[in-house]
């Protein structure tokens, strides 16, 4: 085994303590939300600067890798690609704070409908299943991931229209019903970033880059 | 076949007396562009190098199949006229060899071997082979000094000036910095980035980053194979075989 794969390996340990923590803030989210815990919700806001420390981390530990290494081919689009999915983990952080912020407004009011979990749960699934497929270099993981972001867009879209009915009935649910529109689109934007991580991903296993719908060339 | 190949290779194999060092060769080297070979010792790149301008001839027992051209002409006809093609295609060592005569004798003497004899002429020539070669500026005033009295980087850059003065179009390097501290390296790299406006550069180097730098394509050669010949962009970030990825992230033992 060569010294750059024990690097290899600490790197992706890292990464992989960062989602966890990232996980673990978007299942909190979840649960701030359906259990109207404002509590819960304040620590997860807490939790965010473990997140911001680790991304920092993360930052100087793929640029000395680079410095230091001078990686090449596979070794080198793994550490470009870790370089990449950093600040996507922070970005998906940011938004379960953005999420906990939205659940401690409402818990100031009656509750205007329970959640309908599903558009968060699947968000959450993605992330992780993104972060898998990275991990383990899985290609097929990563396009059925990239496959499911049809549904979420689907889901909130659906979560849209439900709401809109609430702020068309009584003007007096219009700042609750925004506010859980703004938690859906919220987690469809957890969606997308899972879906930048696989393209990642596909273009770290392949060699072929897939976002903005790419046609790789001919080899 | 590639229309801009400037030497173009099929099917070339190398023997040293019984044993076979390369295998079917097939590669088209493009005009004006700077081709790196790589792979491990002993994978023939080096044997390969020198045969584009017949340098294993005074091998005993060396011989060659197949075809190898320069400008469609074949290398190996019976007709060709060795010296004069390596005054085409000049080549350049590891270690750097100048005779032990003035800085201007090293430039000068191959001219005059070649027939020149017009004085000012051959002033000229130094001196566009020594600006050529970046070195002027730091011999200009001793023209007459011993090359040996020159750093290993001014002697290497002196080298490369005395195969310039013969203007060939090939430029064959094989390791011109493996011997060298890393500011004279830069220098002969970007020496090397300069020259290939002018001519056909073919480089070979064990340094992956001095490849990954100074050239257009790559060659990854192993066990007197091509395994892999694309543009270097490309080797070095998703190469397509498992052997060159392994070679360049240093996998073999």
């Amino acid at each position: 085994m060569r010294h750059f794969d024990k690097e290899i390996d600490e790197l992706k340990e890292k990464l992989l303590r960062m989602s966890g923590i990232v996980e673990h803030a978007i299942s909190e989210s979840i649960a701030a939300l359906q259990e109207r815990d404002t509590a819960r919700a304040e620590r997860v806001i807490e939790s965010d600067a473990d997140v911001d420390r680790m991304e920092l981390e993360l930052d100087a530990e793929t640029l000395r890798l680079i410095a230091t290494m001078q990686p090449a081919a596979g070794d080198l689009r793994f550490v470009t690609t870790a370089m990449k999915i950093t600040p996507e983990l922070e970005r998906i952080a940011d938004l379960a704070v953005d999420v906990c912020e939205r659940a401690i407004e409402l818990n100031r009011e009656p509750s205007l409908k329970p959640l309908n979990p599903r558009l968060a749960q699947m968000a959450q699934e993605m992330v992780r299943q993104a972060i898998d497929a990275f991990v383990r270099r899985d290609p097929v993981l990563a396009r059925e991931v990239i496959e499911r972001d049809d549904e979420v867009d689907l889901l909130t879209e659906q979560s849209f229209r439900e709401l809109l009915t609430y702020m068309l009935e009584d003007s007096r649910n219009i700042s609750r019903a925004i506010r859980l529109t703004f938690v859906g689109k919220y987690f469809e934007r957890m969606a997308d970033s899972a879906t930048n991580i696989c393209e990642m991903v596909v273009y770290l296993a392949e060699g072929k880059v897939i976002k903005h719908h790419h046609e790789p060339d001919e080899r | 076949m590639n229309t801009n190949a400037k030497i173009s290779v099929r099917d070339f194999n190398f023997f040293y007396g019984e044993s076979k060092v390369l295998h079917g060769i097939d590669i088209d080297i493009p005009e004006k562009e700077v081709t790196a070979f790589i792979g491990p010792s002993g994978c023939g790149k080096s044997t390969f190098l020198r045969s584009i301008n017949r340098m294993n001839d005074i091998i005993p027992g060396a011989r060659v199949e197949g075809r190898l051209t320069i400008d469609g002409q074949d290398l190996y006809a019976p007709n060709v006229d060795v010296v004069s093609l390596r005054r085409r295609v000049g080549m350049v060592f590891q270690k750097s060899n100048p005779f032990p005569k003035s800085i201007y004798e090293n430039i000068a003497y191959g001219l005059r071997i070649g027939g020149l004899r017009d004085r000012k002429k051959i002033d000229e020539i130094v001196e566009r082979s020594l600006h050529r070669a970046a070195l002027w500026g730091e011999v200009k005033d001793r023209l007459n000094a011993s090359a040996l009295a020159l750093s290993g980087g001014q002697q290497q850059r002196l080298c490369i000036a005395r195969a310039l003065a013969v203007d060939p179009d090939v430029l064959l390097m094989d390791e011109p910095a493996s011997a060298l501290d890393p500011i004279a390296t830069q220098k002969i790299e970007e020496l090397v980035y300069e020259l290939k406006t002018n001519y056909t550069i073919v480089i070979v180097t064990h340094n992956m980053q001095q490849a990954a730098r100074v050239s257009d394509r790559t060659a990854f050669f192993m066990l007197g194979k091509l395994v892999e010949y694309r543009d270097t962009r490309t080797l070095f970030t998703t190469p397509a075989e498992k052997l060159t990825e392994d070679y360049i992230t240093g996998r073999f033992g």
